[in-house]
């Protein structure tokens, strides 16, 4: 595999690979991780399964998407390394993927946001220059289709619910919502990724993520918040407090048992 | 001497190999029959190679099929087979074959067939059925109820 990837006079480095793909990887893999919380804790039965299947498809697509990450940057991190042996800063999830399951109306909030953004993204992706990436994007986009169904039917059923789960689902859409404005705003790294062809263009995410999400608050009969820019960097490494205790928790086995296996 | 088996000969055997090994969730149907092989074929190299692919990102059993499939290319003479995992096509439930269908609805899993095939219950083949939910006990099933007899099921998704 070759280290650059030209497009006519734009050249992307291997380095630049690799973090926008840690941004995918990562944000999937957070997020699933937050949702694996929950097993045992769903308030149906067939809740706490689909929160639990939708979990191992977020941490399948992250470990074929780390598993990439590793062999382009091609210095001896598997998806485990990658995974496990790195501390908060060096992650690159969406802020939004580590906010904490506060109660069931923000776990669906947070992974509608997110879901809508994911397929999306994965939907431009299966086009992408990356060609490894462009396969694992089919994959995804068939699990983000059914994933953003659960959300979204859930979003419209709390909001257009009772008096409780409207305010609830409300509250957390309002807490939330300033985590959206990294998900839809190109930092430069996007913005070279989309030249390239490796990445989607960013204008074109904000357009479709903004009609799904409009047209899905509407029939949950929640107004839209207004748009509110929050200088979260997550996608840069720059998180809340949340993450670290998120990677506590995940990470301790393996950092205390290196290379323990079962 | 026993003359080495031609190529095509090896690949047939490995197929016949391959099919002994069951899904360590749902052991009634092999991984030939879900679909999980793509490909027994010999490179430019003349190296033989097994391709398989997961049937979804997160599936659990993927890795224990890996092993599976492994352990029993060695035990089988074709320790020198590499086994490779491709993700391209992505897997749906199109690749399930008839055999692997039908051993599905005898052992009580329906299987969700798009308009072709709607999902008929497997216990009293009723087509009254409704969805509880897109997910059930394990990634690749969705959990259904016979609206006939009443009895809940499983049902292979349709991805």
């Amino acid at each position: 595999m070759s280290a650059a990837v030209e497009v006519g006079s734009a050249q992307v480095s291997l380095a630049e690979r690799v973090e926008y793909l840690l941004r995918l990887a990562d944000t999937s893999l957070i997020a699933g991780q937050r949702l694996a919380e929950l097993l045992g804790h769903g308030p149906t039965l067939e809740e706490d399964l689909a929160l639990g299947n939708i979990s191992l498809d977020l941490i399948g697509q992250a470990r074929l998407l780390l598993a990439l990450a590793g062999r382009i940057e091609d210095n001896g991190r598997d998806e485990d390394a990658l995974a496990f042996r790195r501390d908060a800063p060096q992650f690159r999830n969406m802020s939004l993927a580590e906010q904490p399951n506060e109660d069931f109306a923000a776990t669906i909030v947070r992974q509608c946001l997110l879901d809508a953004w994911q397929l999306e993204t994965y939907e431009s992706l299966t086009g992408s220059r990356e060609e490894a990436l462009a396969d694992i994007a089919h994959k995804a986009l068939k699990e983000c289709r059914y994933h953003w169904r659960f959300s979204a039917g859930w979003l419209v059923r709390l909001g257009d619910g009772t008096e409780e789960s409207h305010a609830r689902v409300s509250a957390a859409l309002g807490a939330l919502w300033r985590f959206t404005d990294e998900l839809l705003t190109p930092d430069a790294l996007d913005a070279r990724m989309a030249v390239c062809g490796i990445g989607p263009a960013p204008s074109l995410i904000r357009e479709r993520w903004d009609t799904r999400v409009s047209a899905t608050l509407a029939e949950a009969k929640l107004p839209k918040p207004p748009h509110r820019h929050y200088p979260w960097h997550g996608k840069r490494g720059v998180h809340s407090e949340h993450l670290g205790h998120l990677l506590t928790e995940m990470q301790f086995l393996p950092r205390v048992y290196p290379g323990a296996t079962w | 001497m026993v003359e080495a088996a031609r190529p095509e000969g090896r690949e047939r055997q490995i197929w016949r190999a391959l099919e002994s090994v069951a899904d360590p969730e749902i052991p009634v149907v092999n991984i030939v029959e879900l679909g999980i092989v793509r490909q027994v074929r010999a490179g430019a190299d003349g190296q033989l190679r097994v391709r398989i692919t997961p049937t979804y990102s997160g599936c659990p059993a993927t890795e224990v099929i890996a092993r599976s499939i492994r352990d029993t290319l060695d035990q089988s003479g074709f320790a020198d087979v590499m086994l490779e995992t491709v993700l391209w096509p992505p897997w749906s439930s199109e690749w399930l074959s008839e055999s692997g269908r039908h051993k599905l609805e005898a052992f009580g899993i329906a299987v969700e067939g798009g308009a072709r095939s709607p999902v008929a219950c497997p216990r009293c083949a009723a087509h009254q059925v409704e969805r509880i939910s897109e997910f059930g006990s394990t990634p690749c099933k969705a959990h259904y109820r016979c609206r006939e007899c009443l009895e809940p099921f499983d049902t292979f998704k349709c991805l």
